[in-house]
């Protein structure tokens, strides 16, 4: 139906040893107003890392949830090791042997990190009850096995984004499965982590079972991938081995154009300092931290998982108030107890995790973008300026590409990348004087990386400041001025942007 | 290949608004189709029309316009994923200190003979402030000490309940003057109910108060955020529902001339229904006062319909009941489709 771009087009699927794990054909997916899928096709082999690539919204996430059994695709073929299945529901993929790690953290806040890996699958005492002590014993089983160092009486709500993706991957694990699906699992990951999951991944793959890895950073591809296909726009692109590809040639591919992989800081003066934070702690979280921002500056803000990062970023902005030291904007000293007043002083935030702290995913994208900045603009005596407002979200929305059939869309029906460019553009919105970004390109594609990038920098050049935490060294790396590196809640040094290597924040952030 | 160039070359999100039918259509599609059964079910069994008695319409309209007040409060309310059980105790608690100082100077038994031939609008202002009052109330256990909305507003109905029984002692407050009947009089009620139903619906569609509301319904943390005072807004939400209470509260006094501790009784859980009907989602973020407004019709004319074909009402009552439920698991299956 659709014609083949056979120019990158390899064989695949024709393997010496046998039949292959996973054979899906022919596969179309629509929503109302989007066809999310259209005719595509993926083969994965046992023992074997199969990377899936493409933009945001080139479908990605959707064909897994089909291969999970979440939707139902709309016509197509799925075949597991030769034999034609119909999966309709979660379950039916579960017995198959498939299971998934989603792009978005779904355990339950209120429940101990084993109630959530044996949800539905609790071992039970001879009465019939949950034998809890059992469950906690097989939990840390399974974590000795997969070297993680996580309590399983933690209550999840406690653990970071980071330590709650590895959870995520324990569970995955502990069905298993044939084949197990990955969708973005270290877009929330410090680098650390990453080789932890790697190992995981080797060792999974040894024992034969095969891995869709999803992922937007492409120094992993390389790392771990065996083969690797492209989607875009909800079609098949091409499949080939991730040895006879280059980068360029991957990104190429994804967006079917030549880009610039990373934008190029721009060097712009430095100005005077706005936001100067002195000997600022949070009881039992960090203390100490101390730091000059200046108009025009980007800082960055780098650790590993549990140096406090995230705390610091929240306390300026006045979701966790600080307990001690004192934070001074333009040379005043101002007192921070709500994110309110944090706003009134021009500031703004974007957060970690998306799903918790951002996303209103009920509402359009109209009200996730308008939320922050209409405490203070767009209002006349209490009526919203409805035309100005959806003029100007339209124009920032387009801007960073989201993709979407319109800004009345209902927020949880993008896909993962899109809702994160949506929040971002909600706090550009706002015309921040001091921007706090909590991993900004989580989850985006390396086009929209670009441009989020280049008005991140221009935003600098136009007098903000701006306080960047990012797990991604090349993004620090590329875009910082200054880098603060912390360790387990305090700070352990600033580099220059001159002196800044990835050996000498990693030396830093493990003192 | 075609496609292939279409789709790259398609640059951002459309700006028009593409047309969607309102949500309210499919409500009032339902209010249509109920309409029809008791019309063709009136000429089977009555063999009269069941619409078109002009009568009829306006008893199910005058009936309905005090639930209908109650519903806008709670609608915001439900939006904001909170309840509120005490809207229907409030009511009695209004209905009967309104009456009290709206008794005539020759009634022998007025509870406050000084304070008595006052205009309608004295009691009608003192309906109003016990609502703020107790909406205060509703509002700031819920924001400060974080009870479920369900349990506060469970112990401000109780609570209400019983005072408006030790303030009348059990008696019917009455001998009130003509000004305060004249309140409940004819298409008064219908009006002040359309009226405040105009109102609410453009402050949560059109106001910056509306659009923070869905965002606290949708996800609190998220318009913590955000900059909303999450608190603040609460606290204003169910004292406007209050103060929408003690407004019907004193409507229903002036309806019966008399006001009585037992008034209001089960209103809290037609106005929920109500909502519910009207497409509001239990799980918050979602819904509209015009939505509600039908799902006022809607629970109006299937009331007097069964008293129309004369079905007894406990079976009213029981058929009320499934028609929550209904409306429930419609709401969840709209929930997941949206997710699907
Ligand atoms: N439930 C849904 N309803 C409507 N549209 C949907 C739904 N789910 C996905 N879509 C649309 O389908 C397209 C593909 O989405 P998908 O989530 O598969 O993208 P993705 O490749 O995973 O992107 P990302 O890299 O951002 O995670 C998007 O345009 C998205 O808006
Ligand atoms: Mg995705």
């Amino acid at each position: 139906m659709i014609a083949n771009h056979d120019a990158l087009e390899t064989k695949s699927g024709t393997t010496s040893d046998g039949i292959p794990l996973l054979e899906i054909s022919n596969i179309h997916k629509a929503f109302p107003g989007v066809i999310a899928l259209n005719d595509v096709k993926l083969t994965l082999k046992a023992g074997t890392v199969h990377a899936l690539m493409g933009e945001n919204g080139a479908g990605k996430s959707t064909l897994m949830k089909i291969i999970a059994g979440i939707y139902m695709p709309d016509k197509g073929e799925i075949r597991l090791k030769g034999v034609t299945v119909k999966m309709t529901k979660p379950l039916d993929a579960q017995i198959a042997g498939i299971s998934m790690i989603h792009q978005e953290l779904n355990l339950m806040s209120y429940m101990t990190v084993s109630e959530n890996i044996w949800l539905g699958r609790e071992p039970k005492s001879r009465l019939g009850f949950v034998d809890h002590e059992e469950m906690y014993r097989i939990t840390q089983d399974l974590f000795d096995e997969l070297h993680i160092s996580v309590d399983p009486r933690a209550e999840t709500q406690t653990l970071s984004v980071a330590l709650r993706q590895m959870v995520e991957i324990a569970k995955a694990v502990s069905f298993h499965s044939d084949i197990l699906i990955m969708d973005e699992p270290t877009s929330a990951l410090t680098e650390p982590e990453v080789a932890h999951l790697f190992e995981i991944i080797r060792k999974l793959k040894n024992e034969g079972r095969g891995i869709i890895y999803i992922t937007h950073k492409m120094n992993e591809i390389f790392e771990i991938a065996d083969e690797l296909s492209v989607f875009r726009d909800g079609q098949y692109i091409a499949t080939c081995s991730s040895q006879e590809v280059s980068r360029d040639d991957i990104i190429k591919m994804m967006v079917g154009r030549d880009i610039t992989d990373l934008f190029p800081k721009q060097i712009v003066p430095i100005g005077r300092t706005i936001l100067k934070v002195s000997d600022l702690g949070l009881q039992g979280v960090f203390s100490g931290i101390s730091f000059e921002l200046h108009a025009g500056e980007i800082l960055g803000l780098a650790g590993l998982v549990g140096s406090g990062r995230s705390n610091v970023a929240e306390t300026i902005f006045g979701i966790t108030p600080a307990t001690s030291g004192t934070i001074e904007i333009d040379g005043k000293e101002v007192r921070i107890s709500n994110c309110r007043q944090a706003m009134d002083h021009g500031m703004a935030l974007l957060t970690e995790d998306r799903k918790d702290t951002g996303c209103f995913l009920g509402l359009d994208l109209l009200a996730n973008m308008e939320a922050p900045v209409l405490s203070h603009r767009y209002v006349k005596i209490g009526f919203v300026e409805t035309k100005r407002l959806y003029d100007d979200s339209l124009r920032m929305a387009n801007r960073l590409r989201v993709k979407t059939p319109s800004l009345f869309e209902t927020m949880l029906n993008l896909s993962g990348g899109n809702q994160q460019k949506v929040l971002i553009a909600r706090w550009l919105l706002t015309e921040p004087k001091i921007l706090i970004l909590d991993e900004p390109t989580r989850g985006i594609d390396v086009g929209a990386k670009a441009e989020i990038h280049r008005l991140i920098s221009e935003l600098a050049s136009q007098g903000a400041a701006i306080l960047m935490i990012s797990s991604e060294m090349p993004e620090i790396l590329g875009m910082s001025d200054r880098i603060v590196v912390m360790h387990e809640g305090r700070a352990t040094g600033i580099l220059d942007r001159k002196d800044a290597t990835q050996v000498a924040i990693m030396d830093l952030a493990a003192k | 290949m075609t496609m292939t160039t279409q789709l790259n070359t398609q640059s951002g999100i459309a700006g028009n608004r593409k047309f969607k039918l309102p949500p309210e259509v499919s409500i009032a599609l339902v209010l249509l189709g109920i309409i029809l059964v008791f019309e063709l079910l009136g000429w089977i069994i009555n063999d009269q029309s069941f619409i078109f008695n002009f009568d009829r319409i306006k008893i199910i309209i005058l009936q309905m316009s005090v639930i209908g007040i109650i519903a806008i409060g709670v609608n915001i309310i439900i939006i904001t994923g909170g309840i509120d059980l005490s809207s229907g105790s409030l009511v009695a608690v209004t209905a009967v200190v309104g009456a009290s100082i709206a008794q005539a100077s020759d009634f022998p038994m007025a509870l406050f003979p000084s304070l008595t031939d006052l205009p309608w609008i004295y009691p009608l202002l003192l309906g109003t402030l016990i609502g703020l009052i107790a909406g205060i109330i509703n509002g700031s256990l819920i924001a400060f000490t974080g009870i479920p909305p369900f349990i506060a507003t469970l112990g401000m109905m109780v609570a209400a309940r019983g005072f408006a029984k030790w303030y009348s002692g059990g008696m019917p407050v009455s001998g009130l003057t003509d000004s305060f009947a004249w309140l409940g009089s004819g298409a008064n009620p219908v009006f002040i109910f359309l009226i405040l139903a105009a109102v609410f619906h453009i402050l949560l569609r059109y106001t910056r108060f509306g659009k923070f509301t869905y965002a606290i319904g949708s996800n609190r943390q998220a318009a913590t955020v955000s900059g909303i005072n999450v608190n603040r807004h609460l606290i204003i939400i169910y004292t406007i529902a209050g103060v929408l209470s003690g407004i019907a509260g004193v409507l229903t006094a002036a309806r019966a001339v008399s006001g009585q501790s037992s008034m209001g009784n089960m209103y809290e859980l037609d106005a929920i229904a109500a909502v519910v009907i009207g497409g509001t989602s239990l799980q918050g973020g979602l819904g509209r006062i015009s939505g509600t407004v039908f799902g006022i019709l809607i629970l109006g004319v299937m009331m007097s319909g069964f008293t129309f074909i004369r079905i007894d009402s406990y079976y009213q009552e029981m058929v009320k009941g499934i028609i929550i439920v209904v409306a429930v698991v419609a709401d969840q299956y709209r929930n997941k489709k949206r997710r699907a």
